[in-house]
């Protein structure tokens, strides 16, 4: 009898810690999906009655009616156009080498070791490192170009390992096929695996550069807090970003700049959000061709 | 015409090999990335070093180095990392456990689709608007519970960092738990297990080598967190296990130094290096157990 009880209490715990664990999952879904909500509805109330063609058209001021970002927008432009140029087809060749061309040896496995590794460097370490070396020694100064170079050594592993991911995709009898008519080794790997390749190359190497438009630390190394009264011109000219601009006016103690602050943020998740949408669209469109 | 033929496979054998010496270049950028960040940090530390004993640096309580009398203790900045790093690992792996649990165990296929995206869209958000949401939304609300707290705290920015990190831990947790084979729930079902006892004595161990590493990436990641700390924690170094403190961070150190236009060659200058050093040694440390954790305990299924 007593037994009886007892094993029907133990049934009854077991369903009732069935749904303590359904509930306890269930709050950590919407813990992360309300977060999202409520942090874009702070930054949108306090940023939207700020955002005007007038916010996006002007050089930061001292009253708050006056600025607007149109020289860190044009910085981040700049900066992140030069970027792409460099890094993308460093990424592709590193990405070839390793996935066609690699031997196995342990040269190979120490470039892959170190590329892991480096992704997982903290982003401000790059800008210490762009400090350093491209600022410094290289004596490129403050520039748009060394902002450049230090986002190039920064987002490369993260191309490496999505281009790496495309490679893989392309089936190998594509390869053989093309090696069975005669075809170079440089050959097939243009023809054949670069050109199967490219959208996936393309999108990794867009989102990368989308999570790229965000990153502040390194370039506050690099860059510095400056007033920055012009347009850059050129790859040496003095430069701001839109995150730093937007931490700048963080930091200010009025209640304006924390507006602009918000307005700056809906503008950098607008083109952040753009970004991706181009890189899901390029990867839909290739997707429906494969099929 | 054969020579012709001749002169032309030579040519293309030139080019073959040009070709892939030039491949090997763009890979090999890795490795002198690497050398490069070990020498930019040794050489300014070295400097640093013979200026400050390595003893002092590595043991002491103090970090003024802004003011006189000038103190190098890296200790106070170590701590606030760590400080911030648990606050931000005691909401996010709960919540990006349980995240992970109910997208792979619970919510339907067609739920789990769209839910995925959202939290990447979360994953991407840029870190300087995590430490505005921090300033102006969670510090103003914790101040409601604590009045006392002061505006730059550890606490609303390790909150913020814990929320950023959710979705890292939830996607590479989930990642590890899809691949328990479907077998193994159905062996536990059939041995009368209820789902919860599935889940946290089948599943969950199965899967346990992908989850502990991405908490090990977790914390890597809090780590170097870098805007949110700037913004929200605020600048004085301090020893304090109260996160309604303000506090420092080793990042949130470089930061401040970086902003201002510190003349090349001077002690401040060399200092964001030693810390930068030291904040590199950190991570990689933790980065290389994370690695070493996901190669010993990792079973294809």
């Amino acid at each position: 009898m007593l037994l009886k009880i007892f094993k029907k209490n133990r049934e009854g715990i077991r369903r009732i810690n069935d749904s303590i664990l359904y509930a306890l999952s269930l709050i950590g879904i919407i813990i992360g999906l309300l977060s999202l909500v409520v942090l874009l509805y702070d930054s949108f109330s306090d940023g939207l009655p700020w955002l005007s063609f007038q916010f996006l058209t002007s050089f930061p001021s001292r009253f708050p009616e006056q600025a607007g970002l149109l020289a860190a927008l044009a910085g981040r432009v700049l900066v992140i156009g030069l970027t792409a140029l460099i890094s993308f087809p460093l990424g592709i060749g590193a990405a070839l080498y390793l996935e066609e061309y690699a031997p196995k040896n342990w040269l190979t496995s120490f470039i892959q070791l170190n590329i892991s590794n480096l992704a997982g460097v903290p982003s401000i370490v790059y800008g210490i490192l762009g400090l350093g070396l491209f600022v410094r020694a290289l004596e490129l100064g403050r520039s748009i170009l060394a902002g450049a170079l230090t986002m190039t050594l920064l987002i490369l592993p993260v191309i490496i390992i999505a281009s790496r991911e495309a490679i893989r995709s392309v089936p190998n009898a594509y390869r053989e096929g093309a090696y069975a008519l005669g075809a170079s080794q440089w050959q097939v790997t243009r023809k054949i695996v670069l050109s199967q390749a490219f959208p996936g190359m393309l999108t990794g190497t867009i989102l990368s550069l989308s999570r790229a438009i965000g990153e502040s630390a390194p370039m506050i190394a690099i860059a510095a807090l400056v007033y920055v009264r012009f347009v850059p011109s050129g790859p040496l000219d003095r430069f701001t970003v839109l995150p730093i601009q937007i931490f700048n006016w963080m930091s200010l103690p009025q209640d304006e700049f924390r507006g602009l602050a918000a307005a700056g943020i809906i503008v950098l998740l607008a083109v952040i959000l753009g970004m991706n949408s181009i890189a899901i669209y390029i990867r839909n469109r290739y997707q429906k061709r494969m099929k | 015409m054969d020579s012709i033929l001749k002169t032309r496979n030579k040519r293309n054998r030139v080019k073959e090999w040009i070709i892939e010496r030039l491949l090997f270049l763009s890979a090999i950028i890795s490795i002198f990335t690497t050398i490069a960040i070990l020498f930019v940090l040794l050489n300014e530390a070295f400097d640093f070093f013979q200026q400050v004993s390595p003893i002092d640096f590595f043991t002491g309580l103090k970090w003024t180095p802004l003011f006189q009398p000038q103190h190098f203790g890296i200790l106070p900045l170590v701590w606030g990392t760590i400080l911030v790093t648990i606050i931000a690992l005691a909401i996010a792996v709960p919540f990006g456990l349980g995240s992970a649990i109910f997208l792979s165990e619970y919510a339907p296929d067609r739920l789990r689709r769209t839910i995925k995206p959202i939290l990447e869209i979360l994953a991407g958000i840029p870190t300087v608007v995590y430490g505005y949401f921090a300033l102006t939304f969670v510090t103003p609300l914790l101040q409601n519970f604590f009045p006392e707290m002061i505006v730059f705290n550890a606490l609303s920015a390790g909150l913020v960092m814990g929320v950023m990190i959710i979705p890292m831990i939830s996607s590479l947790s989930e990642d590890a738990m899809l691949a328990v084979p479907q077998s193994f729930r159905e062996g536990a079902y059939a041995l009368g297990a209820r789902k919860h006892e599935v889940i946290l004595r089948v599943v969950l161990p199965s899967a346990l080598s992908g989850i502990v590493s991405s908490f090990i990436l977790a914390i890597s990641r809090a780590i170097g967190e870098t805007m949110i700390v700037s913004v929200a924690a605020g600048s004085t170094p301090n020893l304090t296990l109260n996160p309604l403190e303000s506090i420092q961070t080793m990042t949130g150190y470089i930061t401040q130094i970086s902003l201002g236009d510190v003349s090349y060659g001077s002690l401040e200058y060399t200092t964001i290096f030693s810390v930068g050093l030291t904040l590199f040694l950190m991570t990689l440390i933790v980065n290389l157990i994370g690695q070493y954790i996901a190669k010993r305990y990792w079973r294809r299924y």
